[in-house]
C-alpha cells in the first residue's frame, strides 16, 4: 500500500465533520445521514487495512511518518501492528452502529451529536494508531472532550456529575501519565514508540514510569478501585454514548497495557503484577456481586465490564501468550458484546423511558426478536461456547492456570457469578408473564434496529466460532512482544518464569 | 549622542512621538465639553490601532542582532522582539476589544486608547531595559497609565475602587522593588544587567545582595499577580471596566513576565541557585491557589483572575527551571496565552442582557443556544486553557512540564499537573452552564463586527494551532536562545 491509509481512516471522520458543519441545523436528517455515510465508508476504508495487512511480521505496517515538531523531537507517525489494527475495526465499525442507533433517540442538537461522534471517531482511531508517544497522548485525552459534551449534553438527569467525574477522573490519571512520558523521553532521547519499545529504561526509573502509566490506564480501563466514574457515566449517557464508552474507550487502558507498561517496564511489570491480580480479582468478584445487586440495567451492565476488564488484566500481566492473547480477544469481544448489550438496553429504554428492571416482564410475548437478540448477547456476555466472550475468557484462565492456579481459581467464580447475574436479569426482564398494562402495547424491533444488531450478532458468532480469523493476526505480534519482555527480564536477572 | 544611538530604540521613540501627536489631535478634534465624544474617540482609537500595527512592523525589522543604546540602559535582542510583539497585539486588540463597551457605558473618551498606547510604551521599555533604573521606569510609566485605565468609567464607584485599590497596592510593591534595587547597588556597585551578570559569574552572591534580589522579585511578582502578592488581582479584575481587565490580563502581564524573565535570568541568572527556592515557592503557591480559589467564584471576571494567577503559576515553573527550555517555555505559553485570554474576554464582552452587561457564571445558561458560535469559541478557549489536547494550551503547558522534568523539578511538576486537573473543573463549569443548561433569561443576540472577528480570529488559532507549531516554537525557540546568549 503506499497511500496513506492510516491518515486516511483516522481523518475521513472530520471530512464528515466539516460537511455537516455545513448544513443548515434545521434538517436533522441531513445530518444524521451525512454521520452515517461518512462513518460507513470509514469502516469500509479500515476493512482495506485488515484485507492487505501482513499476519506473519510483528513489524508495524502502514507506516507512515512525517516532521511536525522537530524542535521537541515529535513527529507524526502512524502504524499498526497485530494487537493495535483490531482495536482499530472495532471502532470504525462501531461508529457506524452508534450513529443508526442515534437515528431516532436523538432529536434536539443532532447536528451537533453527530459532529461529536465524528470527532470522537477520529481521535479514537488516532490512538490506536499513532506511533509517537506524543500523538499517542493528544489522542487518549482529546477524547474526553467529545465524550464530556456526550454525555453532559444528550444525557440522562445526572449528566453533569456523571460528565464531571468521569472527565476529571481520566484526566487526573494522564497528567501523570504525561510527565512520565516526558521522562522517558529523556532517558531514550526519542518519542518514537517503536524505539522505546526495545529502550531499557534504568532500573531505578522503570517502576515510577510504570505507575504513571498504571494511573491513567488502571483508571480509564477501569479496574477496581478506581472505577466509580463508569457506572455514572454509562447511566446518563445517551445509548451510543454508552456504547462507544464500552465498546472502545475501555479498551484505552488495557491497550495502553499491552503497548508501554508490559513492553517498555517489563521489570516493573513483574514487580507489579501482584498488585495487578489482586485489583483484579477484586474487580471480578466484587463488581460481580454488585451487579447483582443492581436495579438499573445500564448499571448492571456497567459492573459487568468492570470485571470483564479484570480478565483483561489478569491475563495481560500472565505474560502467557495464551493470556495476553485471551486479554486482547477479550477487549474485542467485550467491545463486541457489551456494546450490543447497552444496544440492547436502549431498545426498550426508547420506547419506555426507563432502565429499571422492574418496569420490564415478559417482553418475550410481544418482543420474541428482541428477546432472541438480547438472549445471544447474554449468553456472550456469560461466555457461552461458540460466541465470542467464551474464547477469550478461556484462553485468559488458560494463561492464568500457567501463571498463578490461585489467581486462575478465583477468576473462575467471577464466571460464575457473571452467568447469575446476566440470567438473572434476562429473566427478570424477558421472562414471565406479560402482566405489566403499560408495556401491553410495546413493539418488536424495527428494521433499522435490526439493521443495528445484524453486524454485531455475526461479529459476536464468527468470534465464537472461528476464533483463528482473529488470532492469527495478532499471533506473530503477541508472539514478539512476549519473547521482548522475556529476553529483558533474563537480561535483568529475572529467572525465566517457569518457562512460558 | 550620535543617531546610531537612537535606532535600537526607534520603535519606542516613534511610539512616543506617535501618541503625542495622537493626544493633541484627540485635545482639538474633541468637541465641546461633552461626557464622551464618540466620533474622535472612533478615530483616536482606529489611528492607535494603526500605530500599534506599524510598530510590530519596526520592531520585527530591528530583530536580526543584539544591539544596545543609552550607555548599555537598553538593549534589543531576539526576547525583547519576541515580546513586544506579543504586546503590542495584545494592546491593540484591547482597544479593539473596547470600542463597543465603552460607548454603551457613555465613556467613550479618547483618552481610552493614548492612555492605552503609553501603558504599552511603558512596556516596551520594560522588556527592553538593562539595567534597575530603566526597568523602573518602564514599569512605573506602564503603572501609572493603568491605574488611571482602571478608574476609567469614573462615575462608577467599582472602577474608581478599583484604581484607587491598584494605585496604592501598586506603589507598595513599587517601593519594594525600588528598595530592592537600592539594595543590590549597595552591594553590587552597579545597577545595570551585564555588570551585574559579570560579577555574579565570580561566585555566590553576598547575602545583602540576595536580600535585594528578594525584593527585587516580590515587586515583581506583584506586577504579575503571583501568590503571596496577589491580593489586589480579584478585586481590580472585577472592578475594572470589562475591556480593560482583558487588558489587565494579556499586556502587562506579559511584559512583567518577560521582565521577570530578563531581570532573573540576565543579571541574577548566574546566582539562580540562591533565588530558585523562593520562585519555586511563589509558582507553587500561584498553580494551587488560582486553581481551588478559582472553584467557588460566581462571578467570571473574578474567575478569569484566579484563572490568571494560575497561569503565572505555570509560567514561573519555566522560571525555577532558569535555562533555554525554561525560557522557551515560558514564551511559548505567553504567546498561547494572550490568544486564550484575549479570545475569553471577547467572548465576556458578548455577555449582555439589556444593553448591561451581566457578569455572573450563571448568566451564561443556554449560551450554546442563543448564541451558538461564541459559545463554542468560548468552550474553546475553556479547555484549551484547562490543558486538554489538541488545543493549544495542552501544548503551553506542555512546554512548561517539559523543561520542568528535563531539569529534575518533577516535585513541582507533578503539583503543576494536578493543580491543572483543578482548574479543569472549574473550566469545565463555564462549559457545563453554556451547555448543560438552560437559559431563563437569554442574554442579547446581537454582538459587535469587531468582537466576532477577534473571537473567531482567537479561537481559529487555539484550535488548530496543533498542524502548525512551530510558528510558534520556532520563534520562541530563538528568542530564548537569544536571551541566554547575551
Amino acid at each position: 500500500m503506499d497511500w496513506p491509509i492510516l491518515s486516511l481512516v483516522t481523518f475521513l471522520p472530520l471530512v464528515g465533520v466539516a460537511l455537516i458543519a455545513f448544513v443548515p441545523a434545521d434538517n436533522p436528517e441531513n445530518s444524521r445521514r451525512v454521520a452515517l455515510w461518512v462513518s460507513g465508508g470509514t469502516f469500509l476504508v479500515s476493512l482495506l487495512i485488515w484485507l492487505n495487512f501482513d499476519p506473519t511480521t510483528a513489524a508495524m505496517q502502514f507506516v507512515e511518518e512525517a516532521a511536525w515538531m522537530p524542535i521537541a523531537g515529535i513527529s507524526y507517525r502512524v502504524g499498526v501492528d497485530g494487537i493495535s489494527m483490531l482495536f482499530v475495526l472495532l471502532t470504525t465499525l462501531l461508529t457506524p452502529l452508534c450513529v443508526l442507533a442515534s437515528w431516532d433517540a436523538i432529536k434536539v442538537r443532532v447536528k451537533e451529536y453527530m459532529i461529536s461522534f465524528l470527532i470522537l471517531e477520529t481521535f479514537m482511531v488516532g490512538m490506536f494508531v499513532a506511533l509517537d508517544l506524543f500523538l499517542f497522548y493528544i489522542f487518549f485525552e482529546a477524547v474526553l472532550i467529545p465524550m464530556f459534551i456526550i454525555i453532559g449534553v444528550w444525557g440522562g438527569p445526572r449528566r453533569i456529575y456523571a460528565s464531571f467525574k468521569m472527565f476529571l477522573y481520566t484526566l487526573l490519571g494522564s497528567v501523570l501519565m504525561l510527565l512520565a512520558m516526558l521522562a522517558m523521553y529523556f532517558d531514550a532521547g526519542t518519542m518514537d514508540i517503536t524505539k522505546l519499545l526495545v529502550h531499557d529504561f534504568p532500573a531505578k526509573l522503570e517502576p515510577w514510569l510504570w505507575l504513571a502509566f498504571f494511573a491513567s490506564f488502571a483508571i480509564k480501563l477501569p479496574m477496581w478501585p478506581v472505577h466509580t466514574w463508569l457506572p455514572d457515566a454509562h447511566v446518563e449517557a445517551p445509548t451510543a454514548g454508552s456504547v462507544i464508552l464500552a465498546g472502545v474507550l475501555l479498551k484505552f487502558g488495557g491497550y495502553g497495557f499491552l503497548r508501554f507498561s508490559l513492553p517498555m517496564f517489563p521489570e516493573a511489570s513483574v514487580m507489579f503484577t501482584p498488585l495487578i491480580y489482586t485489583l483484579s480479582i477484586v474487580a471480578v468478584i466484587y463488581t460481580s456481586l454488585v451487579a447483582l445487586a443492581q436495579e438499573d440495567m445500564k448499571k448492571l451492565i456497567a459492573y459487568s465490564s468492570v470485571a470483564h476488564m479484570g480478565f483483561v488484566t489478569i491475563g495481560t500481566f500472565t505474560l502467557t501468550v495464551q493470556g495476553v492473547e485471551g486479554a486482547i480477544y477479550q477487549m474485542l469481544s467485550h467491545g463486541v458484546v457489551s456494546a450490543a448489550l447497552f444496544l440492547v438496553v436502549g431498545v426498550v429504554y426508547d420506547r419506555e423511558h426507563s432502565r429499571e428492571i422492574t418496569h420490564y416482564g415478559g417482553l418475550v410475548e410481544r418482543m420474541p426478536v428482541y428477546g432472541l437478540t438480547f438472549m445471544l448477547f447474554m449468553l456472550a456476555s456469560v461466555g457461552l461456547p461458540g460466541t465470542g466472550g467464551f474464547v477469550g475468557e478461556f484462553l485468559v484462565l488458560l494463561g492464568a492456570f500457567r501463571a498463578n492456579s490461585w489467581v486462575a481459581a478465583l477468576a473462575a467464580t467471577g464466571v460464575i457469578l457473571g452467568a447469575v447475574y446476566m440470567l438473572y436479569l434476562y429473566r427478570r426482564i424477558i421472562f414471565g408473564k406479560l402482566t405489566k398494562e403499560r408495556l401491553a402495547k410495546i413493539l418488536d424491533m424495527d428494521r433499522r434496529e435490526i439493521a443495528v444488531f445484524a453486524p454485531l450478532v455475526i461479529v459476536t458468532l464468527w468470534m465464537g466460532i472461528y476464533p483463528s480469523s482473529f488470532l492469527d493476526v495478532m499471533h506473530v505480534s503477541v508472539d514478539n512482544l512476549l519473547k521482548h519482555v522475556e529476553t529483558a527480564l533474563a537480561a535483568a536477572g529475572h529467572v525465566n518464569l517457569a518457562g512460558r | 549622542m550620535s543617531i546610531d544611538q537612537i535606532i535600537p530604540a526607534l520603535p519606542e521613540v516613534f511610539v512616543a512621538c506617535m501618541v503625542m501627536a495622537l493626544l493633541m489631535l484627540g485635545v482639538f478634534q474633541k468637541g465641546a465639553l461633552a461626557d464622551q465624544d464618540v466620533k474622535s474617540f472612533r478615530l483616536i482609537s482606529g489611528l492607535s490601532v494603526g500605530v500599534l500595527g506599524l510598530t510590530v512592523l519596526l520592531v520585527v525589522m530591528l530583530a536580526d542582532r543584539q544591539l544596545m543604546a543609552f550607555n548599555n540602559m537598553f538593549v534589543v535582542d531576539g526576547f525583547a522582539t519576541y515580546a513586544k510583539v506579543l504586546v503590542l497585539i495584545a494592546s491593540a486588540a484591547a482597544i479593539v476589544l473596547s470600542a463597543g463597551y465603552l460607548e454603551r457605558h457613555g465613556v467613550a473618551r479618547f483618552e481610552y486608547a493614548v492612555l492605552v498606547v503609553f501603558a504599552t510604551l511603558g512596556m516596551m521599555m520594560m522588556i527592553s531595559a538593562n539595567d534597575l533604573i530603566s526597568l523602573y521606569m518602564g514599569l512605573e510609566m506602564q503603572s501609572l497609565s493603568l491605574y488611571v485605565v482602571a478608574a476609567f468609567q469614573r462615575e462608577d464607584q467599582r472602577s474608581t475602587e478599583a484604581g484607587l485599590k491598584y494605585f496604592v497596592l501598586g506603589a507598595l510593591a513599587s517601593g519594594m522593588l525600588l528598595y530592592g534595587a537600592s539594595l543590590v547597588y549597595g552591594f553590587a556597585g552597579t545597577t545595570n544587567f551585564s555588570v551585574l551578570a559579570d560579577l555574579l559569574k565570580g561566585g555566590a552572591p553576598s547575602v545583602g545582595l540576595v536580600v535585594g534580589i528578594v525584593f527585587v522579585v516580590a515587586g515583581l511578582a506583584f506586577k504579575v499577580s503571583a501568590v503571596p502578592f496577589h491580593m489586589w488581582t480579584p478585586d481590580v479584575y472585577e472592578g475594572a471596566p470589562t475591556p480593560v481587565t482583558a487588558f489587565f490580563s494579556v499586556a502587562p502581564k506579559i511584559a512583567a513576565l518577560a521582565l521577570f524573565t530578563r531581570v532573573m535570568m540576565e543579571p541574577f541568572g548566574d546566582a539562580a541557585d540562591s533565588w530558585r527556592q523562593v520562585i519555586i515557592f511563589v509558582s507553587v503557591a500561584s498553580m494551587v491557589l488560582g486553581a481551588v480559589a478559582a472553584v467557588a467564584q460566581r462571578n467570571i471576571k473574578r474567575l478569569m483572575a484566579y484563572s490568571s494567577i494560575g497561569h503565572v503559576g505555570y509560567v514561573l515553573i519555566g522560571l525555577c527551571v532558569a535555562n533555554e527550555a525554561g525560557v522557551r517555555g515560558i514564551l511559548v505559553y505567553l504567546a498561547i496565552y494572550l490568544v486564550m485570554n484575549v479570545g475569553a474576554f471577547a467572548c465576556i464582552l458578548c455577555m449582555k442582557r439589556g444593553d448591561r452587561m451581566v457578569e455572573q457564571i450563571s448568566d451564561l445558561a443556554g449560551m450554546s443556544k442563543t448564541h451558538p458560535m461564541i459559545a463554542f469559541a468560548l468552550l474553546v478557549f475553556m479547555f484549551s486553557m484547562a490543558g486538554v489536547p489538541p488545543l493549544a494550551g495542552f501544548f503551553a503547558k506542555l512546554y512548561i512540564f517539559w523543561a520542568a522534568i528535563d531539569a529534575g523539578l518533577v516535585g513541582v511538576a507533578v503539583i503543576g499537573v494536578l493543580t491543572s486537573v483543578i482548574g479543569a473543573f472549574y473550566y469545565l463549569r463555564i462549559v457545563r452552564v453554556m451547555y448543560f443548561e438552560d437559559a431563563e433569561d437569554p442574554l442579547d443576540a446581537g454582538v459587535s463586527r469587531e468582537l466576532k472577528i477577534l473571537i473567531g480570529v482567537a479561537a481559529f488559532i487555539i484550535c488548530f494551532f496543533f498542524i502548525q507549531p512551530n510558528l510558534i516554537l520556532e520563534p520562541a525557540a530563538a528568542a530564548a536562545k537569544a536571551l541566554l546568549a547575551g
